[in-house]
């Protein structure tokens, strides 16, 4: 459906994105993910065609848009602190791009009350905008841009203004409608979207696909779950928040992959990445890969030692800190239960990584 | 915030004097205008409709003014557009110079163009000496365009400041949202931009009507004796023919009509104020890119510094290059002796000196009742609002501002020249007049700076043990230092190229700059003339000055104005 090729931008001489490409499928929502000033605002003006790309194409349907003005491509736009009208209530904001297309009053009024109805906020149509919660200004944004019906809705950070707890509900919410969303007579319901945020949760629950996002390059494309379970390199895994990574070589390939970390050797169960024996590694440890050793187990694989930093009890869970003997310090989680049978901080702990829990990363 | 006890009582200070010296003297134009003869009598508000030459006059007024304010938006709105989304360089230094124009007083503003436009001047002289013409081709002085053109040279910079800071703050994303709605560019135009931009569009053309309205010296001066707006009227009336109380039904006049804009603009400052979600200047200003903006950028800077700059480097240029022969100091060497057919007694360097000690003195009474006022102003009543008092006198402060200076003048002239206070002799009334019409800028430009101040630095200082005296030294007077400064400097030109009431209000013995300027220009001889050039580059110089001293220490864009 929408199509991006080798997109290049820069602002005066600081380069914004390079070569960036990627696709979306009818009805697929697609995240850009990323750090703040990674680019991923700057690609989804480009598609808007709010900003000239350098070089590269944006093909839509298989047509080239790059000659098309902003107010002829037909997709829909939401701001990040929504850009409603302030001089005009939730009905005339909702029903603008109806107007500018023309349709006659009937089809407006039923437009908009269609809208209003799927976004929750019927019987709001008179009130000002600046009268509303900042969750009823964003169900105002999204009436209003899905409205004109666009053939593509492009989000950036639609949430990114919303307090934590609204934002995890609408989160779910969003995707709802976006998935049901009354597109047209033929095309099947949901509407292909395109949803810049840097929030890697919101992103998770929100997208088909995600594209992570660096320094103006794309690092992963996946959905999220398989993102999630093997990082593409060691950027990615630190911007989802996974920060136990040690670095290593490749120490034997058969039968059981082992890497030789300044911790020790560690096996690793799970073979994504197609490695050699000698090559340099990462070895990624997500938080729930780590169980305390029993007291009976020798000098056997996979076992770290360490002196616990810190614990900080988090219900379910238990978090804590182990200092290393090289590195920075590991942060693991445990199950709640096993708070009773941690030692003081200060004191020696070893705890037991789970093989199949440990993947490879490229080095850095 | 709240001062103690004993501090407040100094309140009753500005009230007084605003009582005294504001109230009271328009309070006797009311009684003059309605009871000429200690009754009610209304022959004098009748005249305004039995006599076709009023109503002339009240005619002119509105349609100059009307237009003086479509020429000035006409100016001013392409470069407040370009000031507000372009980011180019040069920028700050060229709107410093867009504002040139708005602190001159009227009287340099008249001889600049009477220098660029009149018959002896440089546009002549330059057509004459290229086409060998023996007569001036352009004749532009005392015509209605003269006037016109000088009202927009003074005001365009009221509507680039005023139009061109709410549109800089304007979110672009409403104009881009509406272009991904599917709206072409004219469409943004009509149905975003323009309606938010109205509330500050109309302040601006309210503002620019209102001095164009009130004008007086530009019209005194480039008009000559056949046009006459209501304060040129109301001046004639009283210094040409002493009907005192045809003048006071004029001034009721005015100061109604003044009245009711002023209560709209107020009105209109409200609404602007609407929550708009504004951005920060840096994120809504960018460099032009294509060849196109680029031009317009640089199209709307030069019209705007040629039209702007040209008038006043006229005048100084002309001040030592008048009549035959090389360049020449003599005009200013003039203004130390009084030639013979001089209209004054005193030569005109005394007028230097009187200007100097009227707006010091000005200057040194509207900071004291400035400061208390913006004290009084700044009080906050429980919950951190501005207490009721405050609130209730916070527009009478501003009431000032819109009176016009001839009309407080001519009000001095009735009120002040009987006993209890019979200063019709005194040269008190000039500074006073000056103090009045100057504290408006003082508190306005203290009033933010003061309502911004933590009240936690005063508390914690009093926790330490500083006295209310220690606080106020240690704590308010560093902070809104600069703004006293750029007070001080507002009251000190405005002191200094008052005209309006100067022109009711001087003694011949007295005379101040302003009043030589325009007596100078209005007589016949190159002496004469030249002397006016020259003091008028004097006083055009010392407005320069502080122009710059306000721009360098001014704190971001603290203050009103």
């Amino acid at each position: 459906m929408l199509e991006i090729r080798t997109i290049s931008k820069s602002f005066g001489v600081t380069p914004v994105l390079h070569e960036v490409s990627f696709e979306a499928g009818r009805g697929e929502i697609v995240c850009l993910l990323g750090p703040s000033g990674c680019g991923k605002t700057t690609l989804l003006r480009i598609i808007a065609g709010l900003e000239q790309a350098d070089a590269g194409q944006v093909l839509f349907a298989g047509r080239d848009l790059i000659e098309t003005p902003v107010h002829q491509r037909g997709f829909g736009l939401m701001f990040q602190d929504f850009a409603l009208f302030p001089h005009r209530n939730v009905y005339d904001n909702v029903a603008f791009g109806l107007r500018m297309a023309q349709q006659s009053k009937a089809v407006i009024r039923d437009r908009v009350a269609e809208m209003l109805e799927l976004v929750g906020l019927t019987g709001y149509e008179a009130r000002r905008v600046h009268e509303l919660s900042g969750g009823q200004q964003q169900r105002v944004a999204l009436a209003r841009s899905l409205a004109p019906r666009p053939a593509l809705l492009l989000l950036d950070e639609p949430l990114g203004s919303l307090d934590r707890t609204l934002r995890e509900d609408l989160m779910e919410e969003l995707r709802l409608i976006l998935k049901h969303a009354p597109v047209g007579s033929d095309a099947p319901a949901g509407i292909t979207s395109i949803y810049v945020t840097h929030d890697q949760q919101e992103a998770f629950a929100i997208a088909d696909r995600v594209v992570i996002m660096n320094a103006g390059r794309i690092e992963q494309v996946g959905p999220p779950l398989a993102v999630y379970r093997q990082p593409a390199n060691p950027f990615v895994a630190r911007f989802l928040g996974m920060h136990n990574l040690l670095p290593g070589q490749v120490a034997a390939v058969l039968p059981d992959l082992l890497v030789a970390t300044a911790l020790g050797a560690l096996r690793c169960g799970r073979r994504t990445a197609r490695v050699a024996l000698g090559d340099n590694v990462v070895v990624l440890a997500p938080p729930d890969a780590a169980s305390l050793a029993p007291p009976s187990a020798g000098e056997a694989q996979n076992l770290l030692q360490g002196q616990l930093l810190a614990v900080s009890f988090r219900g379910s869970q238990v978090k804590i800190t182990l200092k290393v003997a090289a590195g920075a310090p590991l942060v693991f989680e445990l199950p709640g239960s096993a708070a009773d049978d941690l030692p003081d901080p200060g004191q020696p702990l070893r705890l037991a990584l789970d093989p199949d829990g440990l993947s490879l990363l490229p080095a850095e | 915030m709240r001062l103690h006890k004993p501090w407040r009582l100094l309140y009753a200070l500005p009230l007084i004097f605003l009582a005294i010296f504001y109230f009271y003297p328009l309070l006797s134009i009311l009684s003059l205008s309605l009871m000429p003869q200690g009754r009610l009598d209304l022959s004098g508000v009748q005249a305004l409709w039995t006599r076709p030459y009023l109503a002339q006059v009240l005619w002119f007024t509105f349609w100059q003014a009307a237009v003086s304010t479509g020429l000035t938006l006409l100016l001013g709105l392409p470069a407040a557009y370009v000031y507000a989304r372009y980011d180019f360089p040069a920028k700050s230094l060229l709107r410093a110079l867009t504002t040139i124009p708005f602190v001159m007083p009227t009287v340099v503003v008249g001889a600049a163009f009477v220098t660029l436009l009149g018959p002896r001047g440089v546009v002549n002289d330059w057509l004459m000496t290229a086409f060998d013409l023996t007569q001036p081709p352009v004749n532009l002085l005392y015509t209605v365009w003269i006037i016109l053109l000088a009202h927009a040279f003074y005001n365009a910079t009221v509507v680039v400041r005023i139009v061109g800071g709410f549109w800089a703050n304007l979110d672009p994303r409403l104009g881009e949202a509406a272009a991904v709605l599917g709206a072409p560019r004219w469409r943004r135009t009509w149905e975003v931009t323009l309606p938010l931009l109205l509330p500050s569009i109309t302040a601006a053309s309210l503002l620019v009507f209102l001095f164009c309205f009130t004008s007086f010296g530009v019209i005194l001066i480039l008009g000559g004796p056949l046009f006459s707006t209501l304060e040129v009227e109301i001046y004639r009336q009283t210094v040409n023919y002493f009907n005192l109380s045809l003048a006071a039904v004029l001034s009721l006049v005015q100061l109604a009509i003044t009245f009711v804009v002023m209560v709209v603009y107020t009105r209109l400052q409200a609404r602007a104020s609407l929550p708009l979600n504004l951005r920060p200047q840096s994120m809504t200003t960018r460099r032009p890119v294509s060849g196109r903006e680029w031009l317009l950028v640089g199209g709307v800077n030069t019209v705007l510094v040629v039209f702007l700059l040209t008038p006043l480097l006229a005048l100084a240029v002309r001040s030592v290059t008048l009549g035959p022969g090389p360049p020449t100091l003599r005009y200013y060497q003039a203004l130390g002796s009084s030639p013979t057919q001089s209209v004054f007694f005193v030569p005109p360097i005394e007028a230097i000196r009187n200007s100097l000690l009227f707006a010091l003195a000005a200057v040194a009474l509207s900071l004291l009742l400035g400061l208390i006022s913006a004290y009084l102003l700044a009080e906050t009543g429980p919950g951190g609002r501005q207490s009721r008092l405050a609130r209730a006198l916070d527009p009478i402060f501003l009431l000032p501002l819109g009176t016009s200076a001839v009309t407080l003048g001519f009000g001095y002239i009735v009120a002040l020249d009987q006993p209890p206070l019979n200063l019709r002799t005194s040269l008190a009334l000039i500074p006073l007049a000056y103090t009045l019409l100057a504290m408006p800028f003082v508190v306005r430009s203290i009033l933010p700076v003061l309502r911004g101040l933590n009240p936690r630095l005063r508390e914690s200082a009093a926790v330490m043990g500083a006295s209310p005296a220690q606080i106020l030294r240690e704590i308010d007077l560093p902070i809104i230092g600069r703004a006293v400064l750029v007070a001080a400097v507002f009251a000190f030109t405005i002191s200094l190229g008052e005209f309006g009431a100067t022109l009711l209000l001087y003694q011949p013995r007295y005379p101040t700059m302003s009043v030589v300027i325009y007596r100078a220009l209005s007589q016949p001889g190159l002496v004469n003339y030249g002397q006016a050039l020259a003091m008028s580059t004097l006083l055009m110089g010392v407005c320069l000055a502080g122009l710059l001293l306000i721009e360098r220490v001014r704190v971001g864009d603290v203050g009103e104005f």
